[in-house]
Order: structure tokens, then sequence, then C-alpha cells
């Protein structure tokens, strides 16, 4: 898959349509290897587990946060149906990983961790994310954090409450302005 | 309706727009591209029903379906100039056009009326201007380096509106753009040109259309004593049974490669290699746009400025290579499509990890970027070609000639499939080096920032304008075609899409393959009249 090219022609794209590809092109979209969808890939607590990992990455503030949009059944979806055998193994050992994480550093796993140890365990976890992805050579796995992170975004601001609240939609603009005047705190589009 | 999400919101998606493993498995050569989305996967042809060969490697994209890749296009609509048609004459490479540009000038008239294409006049003799509906308008960003290219480069060179075929205001029955930029799904409002929302009501109203869908034409019926095509035979491909219609006419318009196919496989009796083939150039020729690479980079500032509406439309700038006084080492040009805008939620915000801050800043526009895709000439080659692929295969996919050992690939219906041995060569390589090159240059001149460019080399038919195979030409001897679209050894067979180009140009080529079809359909009724066919 030409990654490079879709992010160029995504970056330039001209309205946008393309949703969440960039993200999701730096993680599962590689290798071919066939996945099956007939059962369920993770536990409900494992599901559970993420919608508190995604609500630390996107948090609700003055708008919702990903847990409020099922962030963990998302994730769930893309990695059982959308994700290589390779990338759902990385994903997998992740939640492994991070619950030892939590164990380790919180004497609790995530899920049972409050929000301020699981933003001082994902924030050490997303600094060694970033050194990986950077450091790594093209062929080596996308780290489980960044999968994570990334899913966290598209799921959400491509959810009905990322859409309409945390961004400004409009589903038929009829017209273009190419000045619109804008000023620092007005919302992105959808 | 085939348009199935054309309505929904973006949260109704399954998979927020991305294919699953499956889909990734069951179609490899559409997700070797950008093409392969959510919402238009299933639009694209079924690559385990519908396989063909590479040779060398051939990205072909495929929908087989009604309207075809009239809804999956780009909408890209620009004329081809005098030069374009006398650039085989002038250097060499391929035969000669048959034709001129005058010849196509009332056509292309025609069918912009008809099509409904958008766009600027500029007044280049390279990009003729047509009958344009008011133009699309560039964004604050796009207009800013617009103007700085125009003073850098003295005024040859241009950057301007991209011309497509989306309408500005109303054609016919048809609303104009909602600016959605969901063309591909299918327009509701009829928003652009595509066989759905234009010919198809148009060929209806007359009140003598015919449309027989899940039909493959497996070959045109010939009669070699009247030296004509006397119908098609068709596969149903519901029932399986093969079907014959009979016409005084036949009209090709398959797409490029599938048009060919159909003449390879007619009158084998006469001509092992098809219909056409006396020429020696059926299948030869292949050419495409050869793409996949350009410049991309940050614009700093203007930050009041944003824009509204999702434009399904670019910029364009189009060639300045060897023209006037410009000479390079290789022969012809390139033009690019781009585009400026704010970036979006996709960004990665290296600086906030995660968290609130991360958010907030997601969920404002980020800096403004530009970017710019080049679209080079491919010149016709006369071993670029496909073939019907009749070689035999063993069950582990080498090639034997032991017939007890391996068989001939074939499609779900048992039907040959095409063979593709083309590529790119040194004219076109040349070409890469200089669209990636003079790109670079135009936006550093312009005072974009942090430019990045790329060259992830070229398939052929990655460019989706893949064109040749049955080129037209003066003589029947070095083509398949004449000046009329008629194909030499039956003259009442027209190939009328992109099979019949004797040259690629650089220009999007549908725009020219839509004049070609309504000159040679008014020739045809006008020689019927005559009951020369």
């Amino acid at each position: 898959m030409e990654r490079r090219e879709l992010l160029k022609y995504i970056a330039l794209a001209t309205g946008g349509t393309m949703i969440g590809g960039e993200l999701f092109m730096l993680s599962g979209c590689k290798s071919d290897a066939t996945v099956d969808t007939s059962k369920s890939l993770l536990s409900v607590e494992q599901i559970l587990m993420l919608d508190e990992v995604g609500e630390i990455i996107i948090p609700t503030t003055d708008t919702p946060g990903a847990k409020s949009i099922g962030i963990g059944a998302f994730m769930h979806k893309m990695v059982r149906d959308c994700y290589s055998k390779e990338d759902q193994n990385v994903f997998l050992d992740g939640i492994k990983i991070l619950n030892d994480r939590s164990e380790k550093e919180n004497k609790v796993s995530i899920i049972k961790a409050s929000a301020e140890q699981r933003l001082s365990t994902l924030n050490a976890i997303d600094q060694e994310a970033r050194k990986y992805m950077n450091a790594k050579k093209e062929e080596d796995p996308t780290h489980y954090f960044t999968m994570m992170r990334q899913l966290t975004i598209l799921g959400y601001f491509t959810s009905q409450a990322g859409a309409t609240q945390a961004l400004r939609y409009v589903k038929v603009p009829t017209k273009y302005d190419g000045s619109l005047p804008y000023k620092k705190g007005d919302k992105a589009w959808a | 309706k085939d348009y199935k999400t054309a309505s929904n919101d973006p949260w109704e998606m399954e998979y927020a727009g991305r294919t699953t493993a499956q889909q990734r498995e069951d179609k490899p050569v559409i997700h070797r591209g950008w093409a392969a989305q959510e919402s238009v996967v299933d639009a694209w042809t079924n690559e385990k029903d519908c396989p063909y060969t590479e040779d060398k490697p051939f990205t072909w994209w495929r929908s087989y379906r009604m309207g075809g890749r009239s809804i999956l296009w780009g909408r890209q609509s620009y004329r081809w100039s005098e030069m374009d048609f006398e650039a085989n004459a002038k250097d060499g490479h391929g035969v000669d056009w048959p034709i001129r540009y005058k010849d196509l000038a009332p056509w292309y008239d025609h069918v912009e009326r008809f099509a409904g294409i958008s766009g600027s006049k500029e007044g280049l003799a390279q990009l003729p201007d047509g009958q344009f509906l008011p133009p699309m308008d560039l964004n604050f960003v796009e207009k800013m380096v617009a103007d700085r290219i125009k003073k850098n480069y003295k005024g040859d060179r241009h950057l301007f509106i991209g011309r497509v075929a989306n309408l500005t205001s109303a054609v016919a029955n048809r609303s104009n753009c909602q600016y959605r930029n969901r063309c591909w799904e299918g327009c509701p409002y009829g928003g652009y040109f595509s066989t759905q929302s234009s010919t198809l009501p148009a060929a209806v109203a007359t009140g003598r259309l015919t449309v027989r869908p899940d039909s493959i034409v497996t070959q045109l019926l010939y009669d070699k004593d009247l030296k004509k095509a006397t119908g098609v035979e068709i596969l149903d491909t519901v029932d399986n049974k093969t079907y014959q219609y009979k016409s005084k006419i036949v009209f090709l318009c398959a797409s490029s490669l599938n048009s060919t196919w159909v003449l390879m496989n007619s009158a084998t009796d006469i001509w092992p290699e098809g219909l056409g083939s006396s020429s020696g150039e059926l299948g030869h020729n292949v050419m495409d746009h050869h793409y996949n690479l350009g410049a991309h980079g940050q614009v700093e500032g203007n930050l009041d400025k944003y824009v509204y509406g999702r434009r399904p439309n670019g910029f364009y700038i189009p060639r300045f290579t060897n023209l006037g006084n410009d000479k390079r080492s290789y022969l012809r040009g390139f033009g690019y499509q781009g585009g400026a805008n704010r970036e979006g939620w996709q960004r990665d915000v290296a600086e906030l990890s995660i968290g609130a801050g991360l958010k907030d800043a997601l969920c404002e526009p980020g800096n403004w970027s530009i970017g710019a895709t080049g679209f080079g000439e491919i010149l016709p080659h006369h071993d670029n070609r496909i073939y019907l692929d009749q070689r035999l295969y063993t069950a582990d996919g080498k090639i034997t000639t032991d017939a007890s050992k391996g068989k001939m690939k074939t499609d779900k219906w048992g039907l040959p499939i095409l063979a593709m041995d083309a590529e790119l060569k040194d004219n076109e390589k040349a070409m890469r080096v200089d669209i990636v090159k003079e790109i670079k240059e135009m936006l550093e001149s312009s005072g974009v920032k942090n430019i990045d460019t790329w060259d992830n080399g070229h398939n052929m038919g990655h460019g989706i304008h893949e064109m040749g195979t049955a080129r037209m030409g003066l003589d029947a001897k070095t083509s398949v075609l004449n000046k009329w679209n008629q194909v030499w050894d039956a003259q009442n067979v027209f190939v009328t899409d992109g099979a019949s180009m004797t040259s690629s140009a650089c220009q999007n080529p549908s725009l020219t393959y839509m004049a070609l079809t309504a000159r040679a359909a008014d020739y045809a009724i006008s020689e019927l009249k005559k009951q020369n066919l």
C-alpha cells in the first residue's frame, strides 16, 4: 500500500471527505491476512477498558468525550474487521502490556485505576510510543498505543457527537466560500 | 437506486470510511491506491470474478455496473489543443492523428454544454477555453499562490480553478453542485455529469432506449461478405445464456481496454487476433498519464481565513514545458492538480500527546497546507501492449506448454482475460524528474515552507487514464480506426472511447472521449441516412 501517496493525497484533497484515512493508514492497512470476523476478538472487560483509555485520550470537556460515543466498541470493531492479523496481535498484546504497566505503577489494572493514575501511565506510554514510532523501520509494526490513539481520534471525530458537537458539521453546504473569516476558537468543519 | 450511502451522515458508516481486511483481500488491485473507501468499495469490480494477468505491473480500475466509471470519475474536463493533435506528426512518435483541433472544437462545445463544465477562460493556446458554466472559486491561499506564480514566472505559468463537470448553475433537470464533495457515492442532485444524471435520462426521453444490464458483450457478429458487423452477441450473467442482437451500426464504448477486448474476440475466423488486428496495432500503444508524484508544503499565516463548503475540485496548473521557447531533454509535457486547505483533525499534533489539550487543538483547524500532483504524457510505444492471455497455467500458477498439465485463465464466465505488458520508458522517466523539480521550485518561490516531494513510481493504468490499443490514424496499415472512429475493417463499427486515442497529451481525457463520441455519432447518423453504412 502506498501510504505516502495516500497521505499526500488526503492532505491536498480539496474538500476533505477522506474521513480519517491518514490516521488509519498509519496503523493497520498493510497486510492482507484474512480476519475471522465471526467471533468477538475482545472480552467485554477489555472493551470497557478501551473506553477508559479512549476517554483519557479524548476526555469529556465542554463537549462529550470518547467514552460517551462507545470508543471501546468502535476500536473492537475496527481491529476485528479492518486490521491485519499482525496488527491485531500487536493490539491484543498491547492491552495486556497496558494492564501490566498499570498493575506495576498503580497496583491496579487500568479499569480500576483512578483517572489521575491512568493519565500518568498513559502519558508515559504515549511518550514511549512516539519515540518508538520516530525511530522504527518501515517494516516494524506500529506501536499498540499509537493504534489506540489513532482509533480513538478516528472514531471520535467521525461519531455524531464528535462531528456535530466537538466540530461543526453541515450536511449540505450548498456553496463554497474560500475566504471565510476565522477567529481563534472557531471550530473546524467535520 | 445504486446511491446507497449518498445521503448518509458520516457516523452512519460502519467503519468510519475504511475498508475491511476481507475487502482488501478480495480487491487487492483497487487497494493499491486511494480509491478503496467504505462507501464505494462495492462499486469497484469483483477482482476474483474478473482477473487479468500482469506481465508487468498494471493497475486497472474497473467498475462493472450501470454507469460504470462515470459515477467514479474525477470530473476534471479539459480540451486538448492544436499542439496535442500535431504532436505525433511533429516528433515522430506514434502515427499522426487523422484529425486536428478544428475538427473536434464544435463537438467540445456540444459536450461541454450538455455535460455542464464549470471553469474560467484563460486564453491559453495549450488549453483552449470552452463553453463554461461560471467557475468555482479558488480559496484565499490558492489565489495568493496563483498571483505569486504569475509574477515569478512573468505570466508564463498559470494556476487557476479546475475545469470540472460539476454544475455551478442548473442544467436541464439537474441541480447545481451542493458542495458536499461526495460525488463518488452518486449525486442525489445530479450535480455532476454521469450516465445516470445526464445521458441516460436524455436517452430515455427519446422513447427508443433499451438497456440490458448484467450483460457482457462477448463478440461483435461479423459478416465477411458484407464486411460489416451485423450486431453483437452477449452473455447474460444472470441466466448464463447468450443472446444475439442485430444492428445496422455498433458503437463500442466499453472503456478503453474492454472495447479492445471485444474486438480481439470478434471475427477471429478471419483474423485470428480479432477485428481490427489486420493493422498489427490492435492492443498496442497502450497509454496512461503517469502520476504518483508531486509536492506538498506549509503556508504560514493567513489564520484569519478559513473555508466554508466542501468543494469537489481543486486548482489546475496547465502544461508549460516544450512550449514556445521552452525546450526540455524529453518530449511533451505535464500538468498539475492540487489544492490548499487548513488541516483538519487528521493531522498529528506532535506537541500535544493525549488529553484535553489534544482534543481542543484538533477541534480547531490547523495551518494552511498546499499540495499538487503531476499528470504527465506517456508516448505511444508499440511494445506497450495488452493481449488475450491464452497461455496455459498449472495449478500453482506456472506457465506450461503441456495441455495436460495446464489450462487457460478465464473469468467467472469462462471468457478469455487480458494480459498487460506495458511500462514507463525513458521519456516518461526523464519527465518524472522534472515534474517533481518544477513543482518544488514553483511552491518554494511562492513562499511555501517545509516542502516535501514524492515520487512513488507508477504502474501503468494507475493514472486511471488508460487509453490507446485501437488507435485512430490515416492509414489502415498502421491504425485500427479511421478519422471517424470507424474500424477500418468493419466501417459500421465505431470505437469512440479511450481505446481510439492516438496520443495521450497530459490533460484528463474524458472530455475528449465525449467529443469524439458525439462527433462520430453525428457522422454515423448522417451516413446511415445516406445509406452508406
